[in-house]
């Protein structure tokens, strides 16, 4: 078994640097990597370029960061509910490219699975695939994307052992296990970090091999949105 | 004329069985409560689940169960959860039997916007071009006008595309209308509605054979 075992947050961002590239799990605020997150905020990290669905909200996941004007690139899908955000955005303080969700997805499958593009139905005709390669196949139009290259992969699990296996729960799954592997380091971050031989292999939703450090969060606050109920009757 | 939920309910009835529906958020989102007896449809969405259920009881809701739109949700029996790149892929590779989405314009080409107002608003356009892109099935539920009461059934859509010639049919507070390559033709008008109101907020090109019938709702 190779461990991928680190003592904390620290040490698993012990090597970020200003000017990185870095992918960051999540939907929302379901499913991101609140300590690595908190520990970018903490290091003081500049110049950031991150690849997530979403920006955060103004006080918390990647809001933090853009509170503190670290991040100089966004690409994302969907960047509502964060007025900072759309204030940097607008007076040109911050760079944002926003491209499909699916393309997001598939930019990052593509760069954990050995793919250096793909092409997808997404975007064309649209202001998405100007300036890019388009390609008919089977009489429908296609835009070529490219894998996405980044420094750090942020994730967050549910439970992980060792060995870096992962297991999510609910829909804070999404981003997560295709990010996993898509960058040069894959830093995971557990609810609940077991020993080797705790999971059972056919629950693994991400094997060992996309990760390189894994360890025990703490004080997740796991935010709601969008708090929506029915009475009991 | 139809409020929003009349809408929904109007929509709902071209669900059929055995469908897997993705469901945009605002109007489209009321269509799951006017799902028809005796049809067992599944609700998609994009964020990594399949066969969500309603919202859950109080003190119930789980910050790790969630739909597109962040809303805390439950899962019916049979569901399933999974990551964004399979999602996308169930839309792109043309799984989800139908999509539901609103829509700022719609052109008479099947083109629509719902993503961006330049210098107004832009929040991105999440997974609505996927969906369009991709979608053999596509129904918009909208306004017929916008609060100006301009139309929003155009020649041309004004604002920046999400997809190009990929809406099929459109349901108004004023109409049915299913898109052709002649245009938008008129198959139902909403309760209390003329052919000539519809004629009025129709700035697209409008197709009109015979008698329009009335919805029926119920």
């Amino acid at each position: 078994m190779i461990r991928k075992t680190v003592s904390g947050v620290t040490e698993a961002l012990v090597d970020i640097k200003d000017n990185m590239t870095f992918m960051l799990g999540g939907f929302g605020l379901c499913g991101i990597p609140e300590n690595a997150i908190a520990e970018l905020v903490k290091s003081n990290v500049k110049g950031l370029t991150c690849i997530s669905n979403n920006a955060g909200v103004d006080n918390f996941g990647l809001g933090l960061l853009l509170q503190k004007k670290q991040i100089k690139k966004m690409i994302s899908s969907y960047v509502g509910e964060n007025d900072e955000f759309e204030r940097q955005m607008l007076s040109g303080e911050l760079d944002v490219e926003l491209i499909p969700q699916g393309t997001l997805a598939e930019r990052c499958r593509a760069a954990q699975g050995g793919f250096p593009a793909i092409y997808t139905p997404a975007g064309y005709g649209t202001e998405v695939a100007e300036g890019k390669e388009t390609r008919e196949f089977d009489g429908k139009m296609y835009v070529l994307e490219h894998a996405f290259k980044a420094d750090f992969a942020f994730v967050k699990a549910w439970k992980g052992d060792e060995a870096g296996n992962l297991i999510f729960k609910g829909t804070a799954r999404n981003f997560n296990p295709c990010m996993c592997g898509a960058a040069k380091i894959t830093v995971a971050e557990v609810e609940e970090l077991v020993p080797a031989g705790t999971l059972n292999p056919d629950h693994v939703h991400v094997p060992g091999i996309f990760v390189q450090r894994i360890f025990q969060g703490k004080n997740y606050e796991k935010r709601i949105e969008q708090r929506t109920v029915r009475k009991k009757q | 004329m139809l409020d929003k939920n009349g809408i929904a309910k109007r929509i709902a009835k071209e669900l059929q069985n055995g469908y897997f529906v993705n469901l945009g958020i605002g109007i489209p989102t009321l269509v799951a409560n006017y799902i028809p007896q005796g049809i067992e449809v599944e609700f998609q969405s994009e964020n990594g689940v399949l066969g969500m259920g309603p919202f859950p009881f109080e003190g119930e809701e789980d910050a790790d169960i969630i739909n597109a739109g962040k809303q805390t949700i439950t899962t019916m029996p049979g569901a399933s959860f999974f990551d964004s790149a399979m999602s996308f892929g169930m839309i792109r590779g043309q799984h989800v039997d139908l999509t539901i989405l609103g829509a700022m314009e719609v052109s008479e080409k099947g083109d629509i916007a719902n993503w961006k107002i330049p210098g107004k608003m832009v929040k991105g356009m999440g997974g609505a071009m996927d969906l369009v892109a991709s979608a053999e099935n596509i129904i918009v539920a909208m306004m017929h006008t916008n609060k100006a009461g301009e139309s929003k059934l155009l020649k041309k859509c004004s604002l920046p595309l999400t997809g190009v010639g990929c809406v099929k049919k459109v349901v108004t507070n004023l109409a049915f209308l299913e898109v052709t390559d002649e245009g938008f033709k008129l198959i139902e008008r909403a309760p209390g509605v003329s052919v000539e109101e519809i004629k009025n907020a129709t700035e697209g090109n409008l197709i009109i054979e015979g008698d329009i019938p009335e919805m029926i709702l119920d």
